[in-house]
């Protein structure tokens, strides 16, 4: 048997039928569907629990006594999902200054979407005396709200680091692959929030 | 380089000898399994103290029997399954494997045969629904047997690291060592267990009689034992429960109806009070024996450890980590952690004096 | 074609400071070093977790042993468990992906290689801290040390109330942050596999390693991440006063078992799927066949992926749960042994007919073909519910599941060591040492293994630190803890092959299997960017069409 004792550049290999056409997904998107599977996944665990507890617990405040539909600031995150998408396109476009205004108001309704959690949970802990270890349904509560907050969170800190680059100039239409990674992972937590919010307040309740 | 082996790496020898140490190594494990099968089913081997060899293959029970069937139906199957396949494996290294005749020929490259593909796909989905099948009915017929009138009702308790028995239509608390009648197919009657617990998950398993059956907090299990022939027979706990898991050891006595009958009434009479044992009996009420132990008739009501009232109708002490003798209970109580080390019995510290006539008074616990 | 012969340097002729050479390697991004890196952790935990596993076989070799105390035998098994699975296991198969996977596919590197080096090093964090415990497990109360609750960490047990101290935590926060590690590389293989293919790789050409990965890295995402979700939740109960699993507030001890087998069984498949590639790759050109029905054998490996998730409560047969739910996880369980059974005949399929050459990775698959059958056999007795009330929870199932892992996981391990370590180091192993490696573990692992199915059937439970005598698992006890010490002298055989042939093996040239897959074109070990030009490919086997020109496998399929 032949071995291929050749130099490592210099085996000769078919040229393509049609050259260029050979085209292949965008590894930022690829990566961030998969981290979105997987998140997913968490999220379900905690929806599970979340959904498998309700009733269940032996004292304490009840759902139904105490949670507040929280509509405006759900109206509030899921139309900054509108301002990012309008974002994303500018910066496509080319245009910096499109691209800058919607950015920035992504990132104060994400802000004022925050806000108001903290000022729900404020409430059930001051008013009700809600907190994680009341009872089942504080624990579920609190943690699986928590970590869509989490993720808020996480969420606004890059956005913020990239308007710091985007005031600073620096940011551009060759860029806008790499944001468009972010803004799916911003869309993913939205889509996170229809779930919760489902499962929390019209469910569970 | 000369050291032997890497000059050859290329050009290994293939004989015949590897070949047969090949198919020897491969039959051990079938040839001893099935010898060891032989000699195991139905071998009811005595230990010392009353009671087998702890075999599934030995099933004492109608529950038992059940899986039993299944069991050989599915043992049958697979066996078959590996004598073909092993069979394949080897005929194909037996026929295909590279000699000097020819080494230096590319066989014909084949990539694959869809009916061939069809053909192995389809009997092993037939294998699947059979063996299914066959599982579904023992599944159903154990799982959804109603309890027929006359059985006899059981609440099992289990505790780092003991068993609590109650027998709600009898008025009896007992711990560690079962008993239960035993159950004639043509006039069954089975005793029926709820399993509870008070701490973390345990596992009943006594495997002549039935499968196993977790007991988990805040929840509750079911399970039958119908026991078609009297004796002691073994068991332990089979759920990681803690430090002393080990030596959380189980007893079930079937006794004959008229056996059980007279036990139960023996178990459900208060404690014996002999006044010999007075002195222990104060040595016991005294000191913080009564937190946790029960003996009733007496003060002591503590329901943190096993129930003492008939302690010496049980062999074993402990649960099962030590034979029920003078000596092995004084050191129980002297020195648990020589015994069952992480146990949560507290060494009691008593004087020798003391130790005694509590030891005394425990004999009389009849 | 042009020949632009470029010249290597060879990397062991460079006389550099060795401070320089460490800082290369700790600071890598290449998922060459990346791979190596990830299989001498493993090697590392290997030879721990093998003296863990020696102290339980020693203390369980007489009835009523006082080798270790009950405290410390618990910590041992939990330790073994979990080492083996997360830092033996998961990390060298994922160094074999990182390493083979861009080689394959006519890549440079990963997609992400930074992500690469972060991954690994957190699953290295990972590792430490796990076996930190042992320093910092104390707590407050004294009690603690190396966790102790079993590598399941069953709720109620794993709680505060019954484990003070902080080695629970050790565990919890261990496996979350190795776990991070672990989906990180998963994402990279799938965004390298989808993204960075070379020219004329479609998905129906790429090699069957490539394709197994690929299923192994899309179930990890989704199968890592209940479990990193559970141990939050226990973290909460722990620390926050939380109640997901604490029975005495309402909680479900239940709820923990499903989370935690919804990712313990897929894991096992994740496991066992790169293992399922090393055959697929060793089998066909040890035979001199193409792999017999590839879209088959793609096909089965995706329905494994799938099916696998839907087993997971046969585990749990014996916790109470209703006739329905114990049937239908019969029939899962017995329905994902069809497609693993294709496989198998499949890989048959390949070597009749074919020219089989008896060399040490052959040898090891052989070893594996044989041994996973057993083991897969034993899975389907476990599947039939019934039968698991007797056999489950005893040493039947720890007999069973060694069986996979050793027997299959294993020997399709040491069958790829003895295959790409002449690609990754340009040195052929010694073939007489890895006969005897390969005929002592097999003997060591029959003796251990086969018996230890025995006391199982006898009534022997788990996780039990000792026995009465007479119960009749006295003698297979001590003839499983010989087979034990045979199997340990056989791997420190391996190793020392390693090292050995590191300095004196022959060298090796770029393809000395004469295999077909792109990793054999380039040098031995590769140069840090793989290939001078991406290549461009026209069939599954380019270098078969390269080689025999006059009947390119492109004419074929």
């Amino acid at each position: 048997m032949t071995s291929t004792q050749r130099s490592a550049s210099a085996v000769p290999f078919p040229a393509l039928e049609t050259p260029g056409a050979w085209r292949l997904p965008y590894r930022g998107t690829v990566g961030m569907a998969c981290l979105i599977i997987a998140e997913s996944a968490i999220f379900t665990i905690f929806v599970v629990a979340y959904l498998y507890y309700v009733g269940k617990s032996l004292s304490g405040p009840m759902p139904r006594d105490v949670l507040e539909v929280p509509i405006f600031f759900t109206f509030v995150l899921l139309s900054s999902s509108l301002t990012i998408h309008l974002a994303q396109k500018a910066l496509e476009r080319g245009a910096r200054g499109a691209f800058l205004g919607p950015w920035l108001a992504t990132i104060g309704l994400g802000a004022l979407f925050l806000y108001g959690t903290g000022r729900e949970w404020q409430r059930l802990i001051d008013e009700h005396g809600l907190t994680l270890s009341t009872n089942l349904f504080g624990t579920t509560y609190y943690s699986l709200v928590g970590l869509h907050a989490f993720h808020v969170a996480v969420g606004l800190a890059l956005m913020s680091l990239v308007a710091l680059f985007a005031l600073a100039g620096r940011v551009g239409r060759q860029h806008s692959a790499r944001v468009g990674t972010l803004a799916l992972y911003w869309h993913f937590v939205d889509a996170v929030w229809v779930v919760v919010f489902t499962v929390v307040y019209v469910i569970g309740r | 380089m000369g050291v032997m082996g890497w000059r050859q790496g290329r050009h290994a020898r293939s004989g015949p000898l590897t070949v047969i140490a090949l198919v020897a190594i491969g039959a051990f494990p079938a040839v001893a399994f099935i010898a060891w099968l032989f000699t195991a089913i139905g071998a009811a081997v005595p230990v010392a103290g009353g009671g087998h060899v702890p075999n599934i293959f030995a099933p004492a029970s109608g529950h038992a029997k059940a899986i039993f069937d299944l069991s050989l139906f599915v043992l049958a199957v697979t066996g078959a399954i590996f004598a073909v396949v092993f069979g394949l494996i080897v005929c194909a290294i037996l026929k295909f494997r590279r000699t000097e005749a020819n080494a230096f020929r590319e066989p014909p490259q084949v990539y694959g045969s869809t009916q061939i593909e069809l053909a192995w796909t389809i009997v092993p989905v037939l294998i699947v629904l059979v063996l299914f099948l066959a599982s579904a009915r023992v599944i159903h017929g154990i799982q959804d047997a109603p309890e027929p009138p006359g059985a006899v009702d059981v609440t099992v308790v289990g505790h780092q690291f003991w068993w609590e028995f109650r027998y709600p239509g009898l008025g009896i608390v007992t711990a560690n060592e079962l008993h239960i009648p035993v159950s004639d197919p043509l006039r069954p009657r089975p005793t029926f267990l709820k399993l509870l617990s008070a701490d973390t998950d345990h596992s009943f398993w006594i495997p002549e009689l039935g499968g196993k059956t977790d007991l988990i907090p805040n929840r509750v299990n079911r399970m039958w034992l119908d026991p078609q022939r009297t004796g002691v027979f073994l068991g332990q706990c089979a759920q990681y429960c803690g430090t002393q898991h080990g030596k959380m050891l189980l007893r079930v006595v079937v006794d004959s109806p008229e056996g059980f009958e007279a036990w139960a009434r023996g178990q459900q009479q208060p404690a014996m009070r002999d006044e010999q044992a007075a002195a222990g009996r104060r040595v016991f009420e005294t000191t913080a024996c009564i937190n946790c132990h029960a003996v009733r008739g007496t003060a002591a009501n503590g329901r943190f450890g096993p129930d003492l009232t008939h302690l010496m109708s049980r062999s074993t002490i402990a649960s099962g980590a030590a034979w029920n003798t003078d000596e092995s209970l004084r050191r129980w109580i002297e020195d648990p952690e020589a015994i069952k080390p992480g146990s949560l019995m507290p060494a009691m510290k008593l004087a020798d004096a003391d130790l005694n006539a509590l030891v005394a008074y425990m004999r009389t616990l009849r | 074609m042009s020949s632009n012969a470029v010249a290597i340097p060879d990397a062991r002729s460079e006389s550099r400071p060795w401070v320089l050479a460490l800082h290369d390697w700790v600071t890598t991004v290449d998922h060459k070093r990346l791979g190596i890196l990830y299989v001498l952790y493993a090697l590392l935990f290997l030879v721990i977790a093998g003296c863990e596993a020696m102290i339980i076989r020693i203390q369980l070799m007489f009835p009523h042993n006082a080798f270790v105390s009950p405290q410390v035998f618990n910590r041992m098994f939990t330790m073994h468990g979990t080492t083996m699975i997360f830092f033996v296991a998961v990390p060298v198969l994922l160094g074999f992906s990182n390493y083979l996977v861009p080689l394959m596919v006519g890549a440079r590197d990963m997609a992400f290689p930074r992500l690469n080096a972060f991954s690994f090093w957190l699953t290295a964090l990972g590792g430490l801290l796990l076996y930190f415990s042992l320093l910092g497990g104390n707590g407050l109360y004294g009690a603690g040390s190396a966790p102790d609750i079993g590598w399941w960490a069953y709720a109620p047990l794993a709680l505060k109330a019954f484990s003070p101290g902080h080695s629970s935590d050790y565990w919890t926060i261990s496996l979350i942050v190795s776990g991070f590690g672990t989906v990180g590389t998963a994402v990279n293989v799938i965004a390298t596999i989808l993204c960075m293919r070379c020219p004329g790789m479609h998905l129906g050409r790429m090699p069957l390693l490539v394709w197994l990965n690929l299923v192994m890295s899309g179930m990890l995402l989704i199968v890592m991440t209940p479990l990193t979700a559970a141990q939050l939740m226990l973290l909460v109960d722990r620390y926050l006063g939380g109640h997901f699993f604490d029975t005495q507030a309402g909680g479900s001890a239940t709820l923990w078992m499903h989370f935690f087998w919804i990712f313990g069984h897929p894991e096992v498949y994740v496991l066992i799927l790169p293992c399922f590639a090393f055959i697929s790759e060793i089998v066909p050109v040890f035979s001199r066949k193409p792999m017999f029905g590839y879209p088959v054998m793609v096909a089965a490996s995706v329905a494994i992926g799938f099916v696998s998730m839907s087993v997971w409560a046969h585990h749990m047969f014996t916790i109470g749960m209703n006739s329905y739910a114990n049937s239908f996880f019969a029939i899962t369980t017995m329905a994902v042994g069809v497609p693993t059974g294709i496989k198998m005949f499949n890989w048959i399929g390949t070597m009749w007919g074919g020219r089989i050459e008896l060399k040490t990775p052959m040898l090891f698959a052989i070893g594996f073909l044989f041994q996973f059958l057993i083991a897969g056999l034993t899975g389907i007795m476990l599947a039939a519910a019934p039968f698991d009330w007797q056999l489950g929870l005893s040493y039947f199932v720890v007999a069973h599941f060694h069986y996979v892992i050793v027997g299959g996981i294993l020997f399709a391990l040491f069958g790829a060591f003895y295959y790409w370590y002449p690609k990754v180091t340009g040195r052929m192993m010694n073939e007489t040492l890895g006969r005897w490696h390969f005929w002592l573990f097999v003997i060591g692992f029959h003796l251990c293994f086969d018996l230890m199915h025995i006391p199982g059937l006898l009534g022997m439970p788990r996780r039990i630190y000792t026995y009465e005598p007479g119960r009749g698992w006295d003698t297979l006890n001590l003839l499983v803890s010989l087979g034990a010490f045979v199997q340990a002298v056989a791997v420190l055989l391996f190793v020392a092959n390693l090292v050995l042939s590191y300095f004196r093996g022959e060298k090796a040239g770029n393809d000395p299997w004469d295999a077909w897959t792109l990793e054999w074109s380039v040098s031995s070990p590769p140069p840090a960017y793989n290939f001078a030009r991406i290549p461009t490919v026209a069939s599954r086997r380019p270098l078969w069409d390269l080689k025999h020109a006059e009947d390119p496998d492109s004419r074929y399929e």
